[in-house]
């Protein structure tokens, strides 16, 4: 439940095995990989040390960051959310839309967050009281948000920021101290969140729900609506994420919801090592995850491997991280008789 | 004689009359009706990669406007970025048995057995800029090796190190099995093979996509730093691309191509692109719906005569902007 269980020490039978000292969980086996990958480049890729190429690098992982953040939330509550691709495209257009038809711009984005936020407590309570496994739930959601936004709110994939928001597009184009916009976000939501789970009693109760439902209920805990909340906190990062997108490139592109995105935001979660089967991990976790992910990005990308190769890349290095996480993180019996998701 | 000069004269004055009389009335176009019988009531599937972006949206304005004027019926059914929904549109259309298909392939392969199938079973199938490795009746759209060639000419005409600059330049691709990304790749790697003047230092696919572009231009400039040319496949993905220089405030030449939508115009104006290849839908569109009327009216089987009709392209600039170079998909549709 806390950080020191992350590994598998109370866990018998589990391969983790104390050397001296250390415990090796997959945290760790993921940062120092992250790591060696890091010399490993570092040594064979010109430039790649480069300040400005490490920017790049974070900078290009920052929106997969943030959305991966919403679904560590999720996921330490022994749920998943599939719908965040499709919320993060479908609010942040109809923002845009709004805007286009001569609404003020930050009165759009309020409208925005608040179609995220009503998703977010239908979805909450699709799971929480009508007791919809979060996978099916989830998945349904996204696809209604999807045809809302295709069938309703715009005609096009791509609506265009209109012109003349620099304040907007600063959030994606701007830098502070040389560092770009975006990694300051991802920085300070990554530090809130922190705070949030590792420091509120609310944060605390999340980790209780993901360990043990019944348990968790019966100690008192609201847990009906603490899963409401969760997913209020996952839409909320995705409607972030989505207005880091679009300012970045001056538009949103709805196409986003039928790529492999959402199963990167999965990747970097379980390779970060927050297991499925909830209770686990942190925002430590995240960032682990979502760096060694934006090391294999933007190395492949410098040694101009193809596309479909790269996807087999990362698909390989997926299905890696769930052996490990199988591994480290065996079912015991409860997680055996619930499923993991 | 007298007499006589009266009688001419009043045939003369009479034949006068008589042509008067038929100049007024005008001749009846005898092939008209006819042809118009040909195109009325038959039937036309259109099926796009997706009705939700510029170019098939600018298709269908125009392909509708025809129907309605011609009287054939138009029917879309929407692939939706999917194969799998578009080859079982296609199958559905073939129990139909339309009259013509028109469809956008997504990738060279994927609907061909399915194309042939639906000539097989007499149905005449037009193929609209992105092409299927199978010929049908009819291909109109953009000439990919000819938009590859002129973007790779262009570069060395920029960037060449002939020309003083350093050479290298990169490719911002779609996905590697579309129309659009072989036959264009095709043709830039044909260009420039064995030209020492320049040096590709990256060719990755952006995937259509706006943020995947930018994220790969945003690694290859910092990369090479002194990158001085950038092909790119799509404008509306390169939209990213090009926010991605930007904010390098580096000068690199954007090349891309495009619909030519007014979003292609206003990103040369505002310094987004440097150079829009359009291969022009309203005059795709125009190609369309005259390409139907032929197939409408011609006797032959489907499959017996094969044709191609590739757009001419136009070139946007700084310099060749005009009030003319883009088109407005409402106006289009209205």
């Amino acid at each position: 439940m806390t950080e020191s269980a992350t590994g598998s020490a109370h866990a018998p039978g589990a391969l983790s095995k104390r050397l001296t000292g250390i415990v090796l969980t997959q945290e760790l086996i993921v940062a120092v990989a992250a790591a060696v990958l890091f010399v490993v480049f570092s040594i064979t890729l010109d430039n790649f040390l480069s300040a400005g190429n490490l920017v790049t690098l974070v900078r290009n992982v920052s929106v997969l960051g943030l959305l991966s953040l919403g679904m560590a939330v999720v996921v330490i509550g022994r749920g998943v959310d599939l719908s965040l691709v499709a919320v993060m495209a479908v609010s942040m257009t109809l923002s845009i839309v709004l805007a286009n038809h001569g609404w003020p711009f930050p009165a759009a984005l309020a409208v925005g967050l608040c179609f995220v936020i009503v998703v977010a407590v239908i979805l909450g309570f699709l799971v929480a009281y009508v007791e919809i496994p979060s996978i099916f739930a989830t998945l349904a959601i996204a696809s209604i948000v999807y045809g809302l936004g295709r069938g309703v709110i715009a005609d096009l994939d791509v609506n265009n920021v209109p012109s003349g928001l620099d304040w907007f597009l600063f959030l994606g184009r701007g830098r502070i101290l040389g560092i770009p916009v975006s990694i300051w976000l991802f920085g300070l939501t990554s530090f809130v969140l922190y705070l949030f789970l590792r420091r509120t009693g609310l944060g605390r109760f999340i980790y209780a729900l993901g360990d043990n439902l019944q348990t968790a209920r019966i100690t008192g805990i609201p847990a009906r609506p603490i899963i409401v909340l969760q997913y209020i906190l996952s839409g909320t990062m995705a409607f972030l994420a989505g207005a880091v997108t679009a300012a970045s490139v001056a538009s949103m592109n709805m196409r986003i919801v039928n790529s492999t995105v959402i199963y990167d935001v999965l990747l970097v979660v379980v390779l970060g090592g927050i297991g499925l089967s909830g209770g686990r991990g942190g925002v430590r976790n995240v960032l682990v995850g979502t760096v060694l992910i934006g090391l294999l990005l933007n190395a492949m990308t410098i040694m101009d491997i193809s596309y479909t190769v790269q996807n087999l890349i990362k698909s390989a290095v997926l299905l890696l991280a769930l052996v490990v996480d199988a591994l480290l993180n065996p079912r015991d019996e409860q997680t055996a008789q619930q499923g993991d998701i | 004689m007298k007499m006589l000069k009266c009688l001419a004269a009043s045939v003369v004055v009479g034949c006068m009359a008589l042509a008067g009389a038929s100049a007024q009335e005008g001749l009846k176009d005898e092939i008209r009706q006819p042809t118009l019988d040909m195109l009325k009531g038959k039937k036309v599937v259109f099926v796009p990669m997706s009705m939700s972006f510029d170019l098939p949206e600018g298709w269908a304005a125009v392909m509708q406007k025809d129907a309605e004027r011609r009287g054939y019926q138009l029917d879309i059914r929407d692939a939706n970025w999917s194969t799998d929904t578009g080859t079982r549109a296609i199958t559905q259309a073939i129990t139909e048995k339309p009259d013509i298909i028109v469809v956008q392939n997504f990738d060279v392969t994927s609907y061909a057995r399915t194309l042939k199938k639906a000539q097989d079973q007499g149905i005449k199938v037009v193929q609209v800029n992105m092409r299927s490795s199978y010929q049908t009746d009819a291909f109109v759209g953009a000439d990919w090796h000819g938009i590859g060639e002129y973007a790779a000419n262009r570069m060395l005409e920029v960037c060449g190190k002939d020309k003083g600059k350093s050479g290298k330049i990169a490719i911002v691709q779609g996905p590697a099995t579309a129309a659009a990304s072989v036959y264009q790749l095709n043709a830039i790697t044909a260009t420039l093979k064995d030209n020492p003047n320049i040096e590709i230092v990256s060719s990755q696919t952006g995937d259509w996509d706006q943020s995947k572009a930018r994220g790969i231009a945003q690694t290859v400039i910092q990369q090479n730093p002194d990158l001085c040319g950038i092909i790119g496949f799509w404008d509306v993905m390169d939209a990213g691309t090009g926010a991605a220089i930007q904010e390098s405030g580096k000068d690199i030449y954007l090349i891309t191509s495009g619909g030519g939508n007014k979003t292609a115009c206003q990103g040369v104006e505002n310094g987004t692109f440097d150079e829009v290849i359009s291969y022009d839908v309203p005059g795709q569109g125009r190609d369309l719906i005259s390409t139907i009327s032929i197939l409408l009216q011609s006797d032959k089987d489907a499959g017996e005569e094969k044709f191609v009709l590739y757009t001419p392209n136009k070139i946007i600039t700084k310099d060749s902007l005009g009030p003319e170079s883009c088109w407005d998909l409402d106006v289009l549709k209205g």
